[in-house]
């Protein structure tokens, strides 16, 4: 585990540097959001519509921002040949794997902390239930992004990486973005956290299935 | 002197394609081996098997007493890589990146910080340590990938074609850190297309020809560069 704590840092230490994805990211996040509020101009008075155009506008822009930083997240390691170097070092390949889904993880998390306060600006919203949604978009990014590193290592040494991670990634994170999506529409719609427990649960197991699977078979996803 | 390396009937397939052939020879203890070969003899897959990153097809590695496909994390904390590729983060400084390799071979904090500063002396970048690796030249980053593979203090060195991209001077003084580490008695293999440079180094000389060992004798035996180049030539056919 120590292991694994360390390459995030080392990650998130050369993304702060260089803030290659978080810019990108963020810079992607927010322009999804002004365009959505653009788009419901004439809606953003009433708070029942924006209550049911939240879930989806938020989890868009998390998946595309999100989808963004995934396809830079292995890329980098090309560079120098920097992953065959990692591969070279007494790791287990599931360190490798953790490692980067933490860095992963805390770059999506920052990208949604920046996101959620311009949504509800953007969108003149309060929003209601911050804890229960918290846990949401916690339960939420964990299983995106466990799936997400998983692929992104899949597709790295593929010519067309920005176009199969996408593809492959959409399908296989429906039934995480259904229950996120769902739970998020009933805690801003002044749900309780036992409203959602269903949600919670399908959105826990989901997470646990993935990240042991990912486990299991990322060795052969960074295989030559 | 005792077989640190051991390699017999070793063979590699890719699919139909038989990249190596029965391959078998021995290392001992602080040789220095250089591999010749063509493009497309095999080297760098030969060199990929015995750093386990690429499985075998068939045939048995033995690296300082640890079966390949049994044990590599073990085989992974004796060798160290040089290779084209420098391995290095370029957004992070020199002190980072060899900080970094350190603590994946689980090196402890205080020790490391001294084996980091003492490698960045022995390889000349001492005075650039808080510097970004992007900012390095190509001649530097070598050297500091010299240090990359040596900050665990491996029995084992191997080196892929590590002159490529370096000019002369980068070269020579590539060699010249190289030469200074002789003391710490490692084990080095290299693969090399540059003869007139690597035969200067080296205390045994295989040359690899579609798949298969087809010369392998001590450099005492081999003579002068230019014999050397002629026995090359009339073993392999490009």
């Amino acid at each position: 585990m120590i292991r694994s704590l360390h390459i995030a840092a080392k990650d998130l230490k050369a993304e702060f540097r260089t803030k290659q994805m978080l810019n990108s990211m963020v810079i992607f996040s927010l322009l999804v959001i002004v365009i959505f509020s653009v788009s419901f101009g004439d809606l953003l008075g009433n708070s029942k519509i924006v209550t049911q155009l939240a879930p989806g506008v938020l989890w868009i822009s998390f998946t595309f921002a999100g989808m963004l930083g995934l396809s830079r997240s292995f890329a980098g390691e090309l560079e120098n040949g920097c992953l065959e170097g990692l591969k070279l070092c007494p790791v287990d390949r599931s360190a490798i794997y953790n490692g980067k889904t933490i860095s992963n993880a805390v770059i999506m998390f920052l990208v949604e902390i920046i996101t959620v306060p311009l949504f509800a600006v953007m969108f003149n919203y309060s929003i209601n239930g911050l804890a229960g949604l918290a846990i949401v978009i916690i339960l939420g990014t964990i299983g995106f992004i466990s799936v997400g590193t998983l692929l992104s290592a899949l597709t790295v040494n593929t010519r067309t990486r920005e176009l199969l991670l996408p593809i492959l990634l959409l399908p296989i994170i429906i039934p995480v973005i259904i229950p996120a999506v769902l739970a998020t529409g009933k805690m801003l719609a002044n749900g309780d956290i036992s409203d959602i427990s269903g949600e919670l649960r399908l959105l826990a197991v989901y997470d646990i299935i993935f990240f042991i699977i990912a486990q299991l078979v990322f060795e052969y996803a960074i295989g030559d | 002197m005792e077989n640190i390396i051991s390699i017999k009937g070793l063979s590699k397939a890719f699919g139909n394609l038989h990249v190596l052939k029965n391959i078998g020879f021995d290392v001992k203890k602080g040789d220095f081996i250089t591999i010749f070969g063509p493009n497309g003899a095999g080297k760098t897959t030969l060199m990929k098997i015995m750093s386990t990153l690429v499985e075998p097809s068939g045939g048995s590695i033995t690296i300082d007493g640890f079966n390949i496909k049994d044990d590599p994390l073990e085989i992974r904390k004796r060798i160290g890589s040089i290779s084209h590729e420098t391995y290095l983060y370029s957004e992070l400084t020199a002190w980072e990146n060899l900080r970094f390799f350190g603590r994946m071979y689980n090196m402890d904090k205080s020790r490391l910080n001294a084996r980091v500063d003492e490698l960045l002396e022995q390889v000349g970048l001492g005075y650039r340590s808080n510097d970004r690796v992007g900012t390095f030249s190509r001649g530097m980053k070598q050297r500091l990938s010299i240090a990359r593979a040596l900050i665990h203090k491996p029995p084992i060195l191997f080196l892929d074609e590590p002159y490529t991209g370096l000019d002369q001077h980068a070269a020579s003084t590539f060699e010249h850190v190289l030469r200074g580490l002789d003391a710490q008695d490692t084990t080095k293999i290299m693969i090399s297309h540059n003869i007139d440079r690597s035969l200067k180094l080296c205390n045994r000389v295989l040359i690899l020809d579609k798949g298969t060992i087809v010369f392998n004798k001590l450099r005492t035996d081999v003579g002068s560069v230019e014999d050397f180049k002629a026995t090359y030539e009339s073993f392999v056919h490009e």
